[in-house]
């Protein structure tokens, strides 16, 4: 245990300037998108505390933004905003707005009506007693939805690294993906210790007196407006052609690593998320993504491959892992499983992809049309002998093969089935296997050896630009370690690969890696 | 002076003021009686325009106030509510300052103003900087009241004002209420459905039931000439002591038996029987002199029978 926080330790101050930076923006995220929910908010809460009759239709609409999921939120706002600030600075405040509206429209409300009468039989009109009675006696409430606002946006800010927008969510991604607990307690904790300590500098303010808390509020704003600075802060370095790549892809020898070192590559670079990150390139918004070679988008947005001249990107095979224990406990398992061994080549991976990705047919459709064109495909015998769990990440591919196991244990054999699809990255699909919440899901050698074994940087290199001896080295480890067994490859090759909009590469002329430097070294 | 004339006012079907008609001259304090709901706030409550009346005009000093700018309208008129309706995020001399500062007085003035008005009204001045959380009931009533005088307006109007007082505050405030300097000038209108209250602190009464007028009068008239069973049963049960409250030595001086004066010291024959009763509780007589110098030693026995005599007389009139 002390050696693992000895090593965090260790991660935070290597990687203090990035720490620092995601901190930063992060706050910044926060803040800006609070000022505007508070420009919008606050006159929206007096607006319908006057006129009582549309309060209920308002707050409702407010309720519905915030019950929109954070990443569909997110997601809707890349067609009308891009990528990056503008977007996530949207959705935050979309977030931040209910809580304001409700709580100022509550607390103006909540006014001692004998206290506004004698404000006004004093002879105040409307903007007086707005400003002099209504809203200093409302602030405590005003202040409570602020502070809910403020929690909810340290949050949400953490996503807004899907959409490149930075923040500390650029380390717990990262730290997922590519199963590093201390990059993820690295932006995790900063992320909470945030959330306490504003969370508790609002309470603070809220209980204040009525004297002090005159003067806190004018200095409030020019904090607000500070603190949304942050965000500003100017970026690492700038590059005529911009890339999105992945967080895996940002930590891995076979991605960004091995770009910078065998290639010198040099290229401005914001980390996205993978479910965004090939529209976005459609959109250009990005000129240079990373990617699967076998990904459906590829096709669909009309990208083509930057061809890996130094050859960084191994190619890896894809295949079943499944718990030795498991194997024990269904014994026809193994045998259904390589029902699909070297089944699916390369060009076919990519046009099932293509089908889910941008013919939108339900992962399910796909598995079943294949099987049957291949005559694999058995109604299910509804069997009743135990239940089989299958994993999958969060990705189209993945849910697809789990889609043909299904279908392929459920005709064979006399077992149930269960998917667990949709865990997340690498590593909460790996620790789920581990911990003997599903039997096996479909993994990658390339991932096995770089992200799941982590073993020494030379060796790595020695062995990775062979797949064959990378697929046993993987066996043979995982079966030590984790007494996990690798079946037979699928038989397609996925590796990564650096993508750019077809036109753009013709017109540029940019075809290679190497041609991609020289451009970029070129054009400063 | 305020005059109102044939003023109605209604809630969707209920009537809350029917054709309401009453003056109060310069100077003089009309209270309006009545048991709650009958519309008592709501007539007071369209002199300052607070509320809006259907029919009817209403002049104050002369003015048509429907003319008027009502936020103009209301910084001349003080108004007192019976939850004092103090800010709690201002501090009492903050309180005090407001209709000041909304017709632009200077700082100087302002400040002269509130020391004084604050020790007519005998209330600390060290309370200038507390907020109204930290006062007593009775000291947030009279920071009301101070509040609403401290622009000297000639209108006064007051809904309840001691209603939120517990009893023993009431009785003690009232009575200083009603020796106050600063509250003889002024016209008043005020709301109570104390029976005693009203017959205590009025000039004139005006009974209501049902958002009608029932009868205006003095308290004497209300008590001796009731004009409808109403207003008889109304006071019903509290007439004896009423009586005793209105009834004044100099109403009754005539039925008291002369007698030689045994002490130095002297009541004035204006205070009222009852005042008189309380105080020979602890003495065994007292010594009354009426305004042409006339002295009489006044004991319980002869007291009482001069009352029993004016009551007699009254009834018969
Ligand atoms: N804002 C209002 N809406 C509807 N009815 C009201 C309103 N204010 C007063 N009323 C009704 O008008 C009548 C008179 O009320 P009010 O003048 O407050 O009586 P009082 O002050 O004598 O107790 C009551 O029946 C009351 O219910
Ligand atoms: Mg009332």
């Amino acid at each position: 245990m002390s050696e693992n926080q000895q090593s965090l330790w260790q991660f935070m101050s290597e990687q203090s300037d990035k720490l620092l930076n995601q901190t930063f923006q992060h706050v910044g995220l926060t803040f800006i998108s609070l000022l505007f929910a508070v420009l919008i908010g606050l006159p929206l809460g007096i607006l319908i505390a006057r006129k009582r009759k549309i309060s209920g239709s308002v707050l409702a609409f407010a309720g519905v933004l915030q019950t929109i999921p954070s990443i569909a939120l997110l997601g809707f706002m890349i067609p009308l905003l891009g990528i990056g600030a503008k977007p996530a600075i949207v959705a935050l405040l979309i977030y931040a707005l209910l809580p304001i509206i409700r709580n100022t429209y509550t607390g103006i409300v909540g006014v001692d009506a004998s206290i506004r009468e004698a404000a006004k039989a004093m002879g105040m009109n409307n903007w007086q007693i707005l400003f002099k009675v209504e809203l200093p006696l409302a602030m405590p409430v005003i202040l409570a939805g602020i502070r809910t606002a403020t929690v909810i946006n340290v949050g949400v800010a953490t996503l807004a690294s899907y959409i490149a927008a930075g923040g500390l969510g650029e380390f717990i991604f990262g730290g997922i993906s590519l199963n590093n607990t201390n990059m993820i307690l690295a932006g995790a904790i900063p992320a909470a210790v945030l959330a306490i300590v504003l969370d508790g500098l609002l309470a603070l303010l809220q209980n204040l007196n009525f004297k002090r808390l005159r003067k806190v509020l004018l200095v409030l704003p020019i904090f607000l407006l500070i603190l949304s600075g942050f965000y500003l802060l100017p970026k690492a370095y700038g590059s005529s052609l911009t890339a999105g790549f992945t967080p895996e892809f940002m930590g891995r020898q076979d991605g960004d690593l091995g770009l910078k070192s065998v290639y010198g590559l040099k290229i401005h670079t914001i980390v996205i998320s993978d479910a965004v990150m090939y529209k976005a390139a459609f959109e250009k918004e990005l000129d240079v993504i990373s990617g699967y070679s076998t990904d459906g988008r590829l096709k669909a947005f009309d990208l083509t491959i930057l061809k890996d001249d130094q050859r960084i990107f191994p190619p890896y095979y894809a295949a079943p892992i499944v718990r030795e224990s498991s194997l024990k406990k269904f014994p026809e398992l193994e045998k259904v499983l390589n029902l699909l061994a070297g089944k699916i080549s390369d060009s076919i991976m990519t046009d099932l992809n293509y089908k889910t990705d941008q013919l939108h047919q339900s992962p399910e459709k796909v598995a079943k049309d294949f099987l049957i064109s291949r005559n694999l495909f058995k109604v299910s015998k509804n069997g009743k002998a135990g239940i089989v769990r299958i994993g999958s990440k969060i990705f189209g591919e993945q849910y697809i093969l789990a889609e043909m196991y299904k279908m392929l244990i459920q005709g064979n054999t006399d077992y149930k089935v269960a998917t667990k699809t949709g865990l997340g990255g690498t590593k909460i699909c790996f620790d789920a296997l581990v911990n003997d919440q599903i039997d096996f899901y479909p993994e990658y050698t390339g991932t096995g050896l770089l992200v799941l074994l982590q073993p020494k940087a030379e060796f790595a290199k020695q062995i990775a630009h062979d797949k064959d001896k990378t697929y046993r080295y993987v066996n043979d480890e995982f079966r030590k370690k984790f007494q996990i067994k690798w079946l037979t490859p699928i038989g397609f090759n996925n590796s990564y690969a650096l993508m750019m909009r077809r036109k753009q590469s013709k017109e540029l002329g940019v075809y290679t890696i190497t041609d991609l430097k020289q451009y970029l070294d070129n054009n400063k | 002076m305020i005059k109102v004339e044939a003023v109605s006012k209604s809630y969707g079907n209920t009537l809350a003021v029917k054709q309401v008609s009453f003056e109060v001259s310069e100077g003089e304090n009309l209270i309006l009686l009545g048991t709650s709901g009958c519309g008592k706030t709501t007539t007071l409550k369209m002199i300052n325009r607070l509320i809006t009346p259907d029919a009817g005009n209403i002049l104050v000093n002369g003015k048509d106030i429907a003319k008027e700018k009502p936020e103009v309208l209301r910084r001349g008129i003080g108004y007192v509510l019976q939850n004092t309706g103090l800010f709690p995020h201002y501090t009492v001399a903050e309180n005090i300052a407001i209709v000041p500062k909304l017709l632009g007085w200077e700082k100087e003035k302002i400040k002269s103003r509130s020391n004084e008005i604050i020790e007519k009204l005998h209330l600390s001045e060290k309370y200038l900087s507390a907020y109204p959380g930290e006062l007593s009931g009775g000291q947030q009533q009279r920071v009301g009241l101070a509040r609403a005088l401290v622009t000297d307006p000639s209108v006064l109007l007051m809904d309840e004002p001691f209603g939120a007082l517990d009893n023993v505050t009431r009785t003690s405030i009232r009575k200083e209420f009603k020796g106050l300097e600063e509250l003889k000038r002024k016209t008043m209108v005020m709301v109570t459905h104390d029976i005693h209250e009203a017959f205590e602190l009025a000039d004139r009464i005006c009974l209501m039931n049902k958002g009608e007028i029932v009868q205006i009068g003095t308290p004497k008239d209300l008590l001796y000439k009731p004009v409808t069973d109403f207003a008889k049963n109304f006071l019903a049960s509290e007439k004896l002591s009423l009586e005793f409250k209105i009834i004044s030595m100099d109403d009754i001086w005539d039925l008291i038996p002369s007698s030689e004066p045994v002490s130095a010291t002297s009541l004035s024959s204006s205070v009222s029987v009852w005042d008189v009763m309380d105080k020979l509780q602890s003495a065994p007589s007292l010594v009354v002199k009426n305004p042409s110098g006339e002295q009489k030693n006044i004991a319980f026995s002869a007291i009482t029978e001069a009352f029993k005599r004016y009551q007699k007389k009254q009834s018969h009139e």
